[in-house]
């Protein structure tokens, strides 16, 4: 049970920034997903709380605690690692026990507590294997086996999950949170995948340019995107450019649309992104009579299934319709709509 | 998938006139060595086809067990002393920036290169009375006059391990500079200072290329001729010495091959030991 | 490790790799025939003496063309077979190889001896042409650890791509395979070259007495009293080495080249 705080964070490596400003408040027992694009300065925030890399500017606080310049080896963090970095000379026991051998304890006490780990994670009965005969998952699982070894005050995992296959990632991302649950552990994730975030997060984190862009519930995130890049970042979506036009409505190319929201740094009279979920955009027909719509031609049908895209040219600039199969519109590339814009569903964001 | 067997007459010239010319070159000069080993000894350096073992039974004194004693120990002792300063040297090497590492490498390179000759003289220089290095400490006030420090075994121990740590070096810098990051961060994470995870993680992971190249530095301090002799004294002289003087100055050459051929022998069967007892240790993956 | 240790450590190093070198220097500034250090009057005769001195010439010019040819030699064995080793898998692929590497990794001294019994035997003891060949197997090993290296780098699917666009086996490999391992044949050369230069065992045995090298020439005047010509060849030696090495490492990557991903 631990609670972990980050004020003004920051680290560069001589005149790059790789990360700048990071306050964030981490509550006892929550699972945070830090997701972000390559290269956004997510793993080295991650290595910050870790203690393996030096802030440059801010503090880091445990409980309350500042443990900024504590080392690595002194904070008791269970990591896991991108590559898993699990020791090639090691057996899957001695590499779980490993934590407890620098601690000294007996060999009958490592273990049995190795064993107890393994069962923990699902995999009993390999602890005498070597590591190179083991399956990505297994290796998967005896990593995050050896970081809760020590039974961490927080637990931190790298992309744990970008060495496995699809369905197998899915599986594990489930039995992951499912286990930090059952533990209570404070636990940082570092992913690319929103997915993965989506499904594991009770708080996400997204990074983007180097700082941090929103912070939120996975649903509010989604739902209530700050700013374009969040927007952007977290499932599909359409930005459409527009001119903030007055209090709640926009113009776009002369059309007024009203909007339910407007986001930070736009005021009345600058440019904007109006930006809608795929989902909520409603196909209608062009004699509709209604607010908040714009006449287009529909320029491509897209079927996968579970789902239909519908994309509608309007003036220039693609809108993206999606439905349920059975929910399907009765319409063909070429034909004339309406796309119907629900103020509910529209916000303004800086773009 | 592109075709991997050999084709048409095209592709075994590839492989086979490299392969003749290293067999005419190496392979039969080895075979004549052998030949020569039990040949009988003629004045003047020539010798006669025959099978005479005499000359092997000449090992079994207690001089030849002397040189091949003091030869075994002086390699093996080099070979430990280069890797203890070596592997932690790689190893800090392996992890500075690019452009540090291109500045260090061309250094070791042109340290390599130097010649064993350069280097004898260079060290006798480094270590004599006139010009070495009690100068400076007698100017630094920390010896009252120079003195000189070479012939001796430790100038020989400081020559052959500037003869070796180069090579030493280059043969880590490889398996070290792939050696995953994470791994010793990973010790770090569970506990381990960052000295116990280089000792508990980064050389146990390492022991195979730690043990090749202590091999490869034996086998090549063996062959060391120069420096025993520009640096040591005559009970210092190694095995190879006293090959080349057979060779050269006394021309016994079947004495010679036969002394070539026991050297090879016993570093072969070092090396088969251990690398046996290496792979013993390291389990099988 | 900690910060101060490693810097500390790396700079024990540094003095122990570059204090012969430094006395060496000294000692080639002296302006007497003297082995001094620090120098007593600094002069670069013993340079000039070094370029202008028959007995200093002669030697140079040998190893020159020893160092080229043997050098030449070893990469024209290597290319080949590690082209080989890499295109085709043969059961017999790790046997060519260990033969190409033993000459090397055998002591040096045993190597030369089989040397000097050949080259006696065939009647071409203290032949020039007898230290280039034995110079050339000796070496093969590093352009063949370079190459290797090299076309280990390269992944199947360049060289599938290039066949996909009609390029046959010939073609491939001179359009496409050596242009990428060029950069490993040029420090292979260097290698062996610069490695040449300043070997010693293998040219005495084979030629000591015709053939004077820089080595044995230096090992020569080392046994018959100082000269600070002496201390003069080993600063040219050291500096046409980082020369030559800093050169590689101009136009390729060094760490690369030298084995690192």
């Amino acid at each position: 049970m631990a609670e972990l705080c980050l004020r003004d964070v920051g680290r560069r490596f001589g005149t790059v920034t790789a990360i700048t400003d990071v306050t964030l408040d981490i509550p006892s027992g929550h699972l945070v997903c830090l997701l972000g694009p390559s290269g956004c300065g997510k793993t080295t925030l991650l290595r910050l709380i870790a203690g393996l890399d030096p802030p440059s500017e801010g503090r880091i606080l445990l409980d309350g605690m500042d443990i900024t310049r504590v080392p690595a080896h002194q904070r008791n963090f269970g990591m896991v690692f991108q590559s898993l970095a699990l020791f090639p000379h090691l057996n899957v026991a001695d590499n779980i026990s490993y934590g407890l051998r620098v601690r000294g304890l007996a060999s009958d006490v490592r273990r049995k507590r190795a064993e107890t780990l393994l069962e923990l994670v699902r995999l009993p009965g390999i602890a005498d294997r070597h590591v190179a005969q083991l399956s990505g998952g297994q290796r998967q699982r005896v990593a995050i086996a050896r970081a809760l070894a020590l039974e961490p005050k927080i637990f931190l995992l790298d992309e744990p999950m970008s060495a496995l296959d699809a369905k197998l990632r899915e599986a594990m991302q489930l039995e992951l949170s499912q286990l930090q649950r059952r533990l209570g552990i404070t636990t940082v994730v570092v992913t690319h995948d929103q997915r993965e975030a989506m499904t594991m997060a009770d708080t996400i984190v997204v990074i983007g340019a180097n700082r941090v862009q929103q912070v939120g519930a996975p649903l509010d995130i989604y739902r209530r995107p700050r700013n374009s890049f969040v927007a952007d970042f977290i499932g599909s979506i359409n930005l459409l450019p527009a001119v903030l036009s007055g209090p709640g409505e926009a113009s776009v190319g002369g059309i007024r649309l009203a909007v339910v929201e407007v986001g930070d740094g736009v005021g009345e009279g600058d440019r904007a992104l109006i930006s809608v979920r795929p989902e909520d955009v409603h196909l209608l027909s062009i004699e509709a009579q209604r607010d908040n719509t714009l006449p287009g031609t529909v320029s491509y049908v897209r079927d996968l299934g579970s789902q239909v895209e519908t994309h509608v040219d309007c003036a220039g600039e693609t809108i993206v319709s999606a439905s349920a199969p059975r929910d399907r519109p009765v319409v063909a590339v070429g034909d004339a709509v309406r796309v119907e814009l629900p103020v509910a569903a529209c916000r303004a964001l800086a773009p | 998938m592109i075709d991997r067997s050999p084709r048409g007459a095209g592709a075994y010239v590839l492989a086979f006139g490299p392969g003749l010319m290293l067999a005419v070159f190496f392979l039969v000069p080895f075979g004549i060595m052998l030949l020569v080993s039990v040949a009988e000894a003629v004045k003047g350096g020539a010798y006669n086809l025959a099978f005479d073992g005499s000359h092997y039974a000449r090992f079994f004194t207690p001089f030849f067990g002397r040189v091949l004693g003091f030869s075994l120990f002086i390699a093996l002792l080099t070979a430990c002393i280069c890797i203890t300063v070596g592997f932690p040297f790689t190893y800090a090497l392996t992890r500075l920036g690019h452009r540090a590492q291109v500045v260090w490498l061309v250094f070791i390179l042109a340290v390599l290169s130097l010649s064993e000759v350069i280097i004898g003289f260079s060290w006798s220089i480094l270590l004599s009375r006139t010009a070495g290095i009690s100068n400076l400490l007698v100017w630094l006030g920390l010896m009252r006059e120079p003195v000189a420090w070479f012939p001796g075994l430790a100038a020989l121990l400081c020559g052959l391990t500037y003869l070796g740590l180069p090579y030493t070096v280059l043969i880590l810098y490889p398996p070290l500079s792939r050696l995953d990051p994470e791994l010793p961060e990973a010790a770090r994470m569970l506990g381990a200072s960052p000295l116990r995870s280089f000792f508990t993680v980064v050389v146990p992971a390492m022991r195979p290329a730690i043990v090749a190249t202590v091999i490869m530095l034996f086998v090549f301090t063996l062959g060391a001729y120069l420096l025993p002799q520009v640096l040591g004294r005559p009970q210092h002289w190694t095995l190879s010495v006293l090959i080349t003087d057979q060779a050269i100055f006394q021309s016994n050459l079947p004495f010679a091959a036969a002394m070539a051929i026991f050297l090879m022998g016993v570093s072969l069967a070092l090396v088969l030991v251990t690398s046996r007892l290496n792979r013993r240790a390291m389990g099988s993956p | 490790m900690n910060r101060t240790i490693t810097n500390l450590g790396m700079g024990l190093v540094f003095s122990f790799l570059i204090a012969p070198l430094i006395v060496v220097g000294g000692v080639s500034l002296n302006a007497q025939k003297r082995l001094l250090f620090p120098p007593e009057g600094l002069s670069l005769r013993w340079y000039g003496e070094l370029l202008t001195d028959l007995a200093w010439l002669v030697p140079v010019k040998n190893s020159l063309i020893i160092a080229s040819c043997s050098a030449l030699l070893a990469l024209l064995i290597a290319l080949p077979l590690a082209y080989f080793l890499w295109r085709y898998r043969v059961f017999y692929a790790k046997a060519l190889f260990t033969l190409g590497v033993a000459p090397f990794v055998l002591p040096p001294v045993i190597t030369a001896l089989g040397f000097l019994i050949f080259w006696v035997t065939l009647g071409f003891y203290g032949h020039m042409s007898a230290v280039v060949i034995s110079h050339g197997i000796f070496f093969v090993t590093l352009p063949l650890v370079t190459l290797s290296l090299g076309f280990e780098s390269m992944g199947d699917d360049i060289v599938e791509a290039a066949r996909s666009m009609g390029a046959d086996e010939r073609m491939v490999f001179r359009s496409v395979v050596l242009p990428l391992v060029r950069p490993y044949m040029i420090s292979g050369y260097a290698f062996a070259f610069v490695l040449s230069l300043n070997e010693y065992i293998i040219a005495y045995m084979v030629a000591g007495f015709t053939v004077e090298t820089l080595p044995i020439k230096i090992f020569n005047s080392l046994r018959y009293g100082y000269t600070p010509v002496m201390a003069s060849v080993a600063v040219m030696f050291a500096l046409l080495a980082a020369v030559v090495f800093a050169l590689v490492a101009r136009f390729g990557d060094l760490p690369k080249l030298l084995g690192k991903v």
